[in-house]
């Protein structure tokens, strides 16, 4: 069965969500990444919840017209419209007032979300909106989608894509070097217009597969979950549309399966999963790498600064560092060096003399950024570097 | 030769020093940005932490006073931990570090340093008020007590963050660059207060950036640039040579020229 | 009307109010703080606690479930500050993440577990039911001093005024250090302050308030009171006393204000039906704040 719905054999309408919410997943996923290089990843969470009021008044100025209250294009008019408002709002409110930019989405959040469900309550009095289902939008659902609606949402989520692809120069510059973006004639301000734009148009898109709480997620997770894995944007980005597309396609793959398993969790979780195998294993920021280094880092620092009180005759006087000392056979129980540990001394003099005179000479002054305590001067310099520093070098023991 | 462990006589000074900080190395997940450093405050007087951007100057103060932890490293205020001894230390933080928008007064402000005498209850009697109004009139600043702090000058909200240190009572001052983005009156204010204390008999540290005043404003200079790079009286530890050291080819050349 | 508004609209109105209060005052430290979005994390993983506490014994019933809702808060604010930290992760993408994969986790469950039978849904979680808080012991005015008719009040009344109280209580101890460690950590810090005990101790709060209030009003309301009523009141001061006492006051008047628009409004409008008051509190508090920031005598920057 899992097979099945991952390889599209449940029946058409199944197969067009599935490819219409992968890509979503994508367009969702890369527009989250320059929205996170941004830190503006919150702002979707206020311009999903204010999509309620929209969605709820379309559906009643549709019956009230005599039309079909459920027809989705005119639900995603009317809650585009909302959450435009809403976000016009956030940006006012944050340039004019005092107030900061969290407090402004919650304001608007929560505001026009208590809004649409008022007018939900009226919604659900109507005769016509007894079976409204917009209840739906709260948290998604494909099933017993209309062959029309997973039209619009493949091809929703296609477009958005597209737009995406189009805009990925100008929007890559922005995230990368604001000021840099501004000198090449990029408008910064335009761009993040459209930037908001798209996150608007996913939020749309996505409402009826993953429903408006949810829909946040994949504009944040899949974004934070591809950071960890490189620190160039382009690659974030791409990474972030991959993770976002995986998500998407295998979590209506997957609720297709069963009744039990609603979309948008299903979606949800699956880039939680990404996200947490990013966060533990990710090479460079990941925890596990974070702690290695880490570890490994204390060690240098306390061995080299060990050996640094041996050499001057003075007193070890972290018990850490007296520990790691002997750990490593560089002193005896009574904290006189070893012969390794005599060698090694010698050595570590050497390099700090060294560095010492590279910092006084004039001409290799400059390199002395490099010395943080723990590089070794002989993979700074070249030998003949180093050999013309050993001639300025003080003689043996005066250091 | 000879490996003694004996104590060397620097240490000797850490028992009575208001600042002693032994091997201290701090790290923000990378590279160490302060190495292996060794500082020894003197008592009753003022001085300048000096180094070029990024020389780990406030981050030597911010470990020194607990806020950032260190990878290693000892930090003793006259020879007992320094959290044992916080009630005798005041810190100015650097002002780019605060929210000014903060709904509160110039007058709450100054209480704020008086926390420990007022602790979680205690009620804001009018000698603690007074008290806080002395502490700006030392700083200028009395007419301004009822201000909210976000419609001061720069200039200005240091004084206040001079006088809630004032309002300490301490005997050791920590400075994060006080003069930084503060007109000349305020710098010469601020000096004047600093150099008051210390004949007071408190002393004074504060990382300190313009080269040209150190010889004015400061009796000792710990020049730093990850490690330490020279510690003393100004006319020993702030020399060509030093400078030359602590900044290598990023200073300015006309500077050295004139100390020359 | 004295009969129908004692026993019909007094106690929701009462129970709104306190829920409002008990939200806007740890929200007044979230704001400041930066951290206002931590009211709508918290409010959304109350869904999965309650879910989980509801597997775990099978039974819906108050304890369990706000202590699963306590619990979910508390794991919430623990996570975020953890991947905040130890994933370098910007504060709100760090909430955005947990946030949302708690509550798809507790949807999840809800639709796995055979709940159908029972009143739990993720509806009940969003709007709350402060319609139906009714006193039916009470006969008019009269009651409120009647003993007997005062034990028969709805005991959502008493937990949410326990927990408004104990709040209160501690903001008003622990005011100092709350704001000193608000305003510059560092200075904090220097005088031994444990500001990142503090930090969590503001959020816990905000759990409690959050927790207590969702049973009775819904999740909407509380992620209002958290924001709106502080965020308008920082509109018209600029000092923090005055702030905190703004903001109960706009609480207060978005709570009551709120409960008679839903009830009574369309009535007036010649509608039969009421709307959700709950969303109604939370429009009528947005509302307010609206007006602060177009009018409020400390609304820009200085």
């Amino acid at each position: 069965m899992i097979w099945q719905a991952l390889t599209l054999q449940l029946g058409y309408n199944a197969a067009l969500v599935a490819l219409g919410s992968a890509a979503l997943g994508i367009a969702a996923g890369a527009v989250g990444g320059f929205l996170y290089l941004r830190k503006r990843s919150l702002v979707s969470d206020a311009i999903s919840h204010a999509t309620l009021p929209g969605l709820a008044l379309a559906f009643m100025v549709m019956v009230a017209l005599g039309g079909e209250g459920r027809f989705l294009p005119g639900l995603m008019l009317g809650s585009a419209l909302s959450a435009g408002i809403g976000l016009w709002l956030v940006g006012r409110m944050t340039a004019r007032t005092r107030l900061p930019q969290d407090a402004a989405i919650g304001a608007i959040l929560s505001t026009f979300f208590g809004a649409g469900i008022v007018l939900l309550t009226i919604v659900q009095t109507m005769q016509a909106g007894r079976q409204a289902g917009l209840e739906g939008f709260l948290l998604g659902s494909t099933a017993g989608m209309l062959r029309a609606d997973a039209l619009i949402i493949a091809a929703g989520g296609a477009a958005v894509l597209a737009a995406v692809l189009a805009l990925r120069r100008p929007l890559l510059m922005v995230a990368f070097d604001e000021g840099y973006a501004q000198v090449n004639g990029i408008g910064v301000a335009r761009m993040d217009a459209a930037l908001m734009a798209l996150v608007l148009a996913v939020t749309v898109v996505g409402l009826k597969i993953v429903g408006l709480i949810l829909i946040v997620a994949l504009l944040i997770i899949p974004a934070v979950a591809a950071r960890f894995w490189s620190e160039r944007a382009l690659h974030v980005v791409m990474l972030s549309g991959l993770f976002g597309g995986l998500a998407g396609y295998g979590g209506a793959a997957l609720s297709a399966t069963a009744p039990a398993l609603p979309t948008g969790p299903i979606v949800v979780l699956l880039g939680f999963a990404l996200f947490a195998v990013s966060l533990l294993v990710a090479p460079s920021r990941g925890l596990l790498a974070a702690a290695l280094r880490h570890r490994r880092l204390q060690s240098r620092v306390h061995l080299r600064q060990g050996l640094l009180a041996l050499s001057r005759g003075e007193p070890v006087y972290e018990a850490m560092t007296r520990r790691m000392l002997r750990r490593a056979g560089l002193t005896r129980p009574d904290g006189q060096p070893t012969e390794a540990g005599r060698a090694e001394t010698a050595r570590i003099r050497l390099d700090e003399a060294r560095w010492q005179a590279l910092r006084r000479s004039d001409t290799l002054t400059d390199l002395s950024s490099r010395d943080d305590g723990l590089t070794l001067i002989d993979s700074v310099l070249t030998a003949d570097q180093l050999a013309a520093l050993d001639t300025t070098l003080a003689p043996r023991g005066a250091t | 030769m000879s490996m003694r462990l004996a104590r060397p006589g620097t240490s000797d000074k850490a028992e009575t020093s208001p600042l002693a900080v032994r091997g201290l190395t701090v790290s923000y997940g990378g590279d160490p940005v302060v190495f292996s450093v060794d500082m020894t405050v003197a008592p009753g007087q003022m001085t300048a932490i000096v180094g070029p951007n990024g020389a780990g100057k406030s981050t030597l103060l911010k470990a020194c006073l607990g806020i950032v932890k260190p990878l290693a490293g000892r930090i003793t205020a006259w020879g007992k931990p320094v959290a044992r001894q916080s009630s005798r230390i005041a810190y100015v933080p650097q002002r780019t570090s605060i929210d000014w928008d903060f709904p509160v007064t110039v007058i709450d402000v100054v209480l704020m340093g008086m926390y420990r005498d007022l602790g979680l209850l205690r009620r804001v009697r009018p000698q603690h008020r007074e008290a806080a109004m002395a502490c700006l009139d030392r700083v200028g600043m009395r007419d301004f007590a009822d201000r909210q702090i976000g419609q001061l000058s720069g200039g200005q909200q240091q004084r206040v963050f001079l006088a809630r240190a004032l309002a300490q009572q301490a005997d050791l001052f920590l400075l994060d660059e006080p003069f930084a983005g503060v007109d000349a009156a305020t710098e010469s204010a601020i000096i004047a207060v600093l150099k008051a204390l210390r004949d007071e008999g408190r002393t004074i540290v504060a990382v300190h950036h313009d080269l040209s005043t150190v010889e004015a404003y400061f009796d000792r200079v710990f020049l730093i640039n990850r490690r330490r790079i020279a510690e003393g009286p100004v006319s020993t530890a702030f020399t060509t040579d030093t400078l030359h050291e602590a900044y290598g080819g990023r200073l300015s050349d006309g500077f050295t020229a004139r100390r020359a | 009307m004295g009969f129908e508004f004692v026993a019909l609209s007094l106690p929701p109105m009462v129970i709104g109010t306190l829920a409002a209060i008990a939200c806007a005052l740890p929200g007044n430290f979230l704001l400041l703080r930066r951290q206002s979005l931590i009211g709508d994390a918290i409010s959304h993983v109350v869904l999965p606690g309650i879910v989980v506490a509801f597997l775990l014994t099978g039974v819906i019933s108050t304890l369990p479930m706000m202590l699963g809702a306590a619990g979910a808060a508390l794991v919430a604010v623990l996570a975020i500050e953890a991947i905040r930290r130890f994933g370098r992760v910007e504060p709100g993408a760090a909430m955005g993440v947990v946030f949302t994969a708690m509550f798809a986790g507790g949807v999840l469950l809800l639709e796995q577990s055979d709940t159908s039978s029972v009143h739990l849904d993720v509806e009940h979680a969003l709007y709350g039911n402060l319609e139906s808080l009714i006193w039916l012991d009470a006969v008019g005015w009269a009651s409120l001093v009647d003993p007997s008719a005062l034990s028969l009040l709805p005991p959502e009344l008493f937990r949410m005024a326990g927990v408004t109280v104990l709040v209160a209580a501690v903001v008003a101890l622990f005011w100092r250090p709350f704001v000193l460690a608000t305003f510059d950590e560092g200075f904090a810090r220097s005088l031994g302050l444990p500001t990142g005990l503090i930090g969590l101790a503001i959020a816990t709060l905000a759990a409690l308030a959050a927790v207590a209030a969702f049973d009775a009003v819904g999740s909407i309301i509380v992620i209002a009171m958290f924001i709106c009523p502080p965020a308008a009141a920082r509109m018209m001061t600029d000092r923090l006393g005055a702030q905190v006492a703004w903001s109960l006051g706009f609480a207060t008047l978005s709570a009551v204000l709120g409960y008679v628009m839903a009830g009574y409004g369309p009535l007036w409008l010649g509608r039969t039906d009421a709307v959700s008051a709950a969303g109604m509190i939370a429009t009528v508090s947005g509302a307010v704040l609206l007006l602060a920031t177009l009018l409020g005598p400390h609304r820009k920057h200085p």
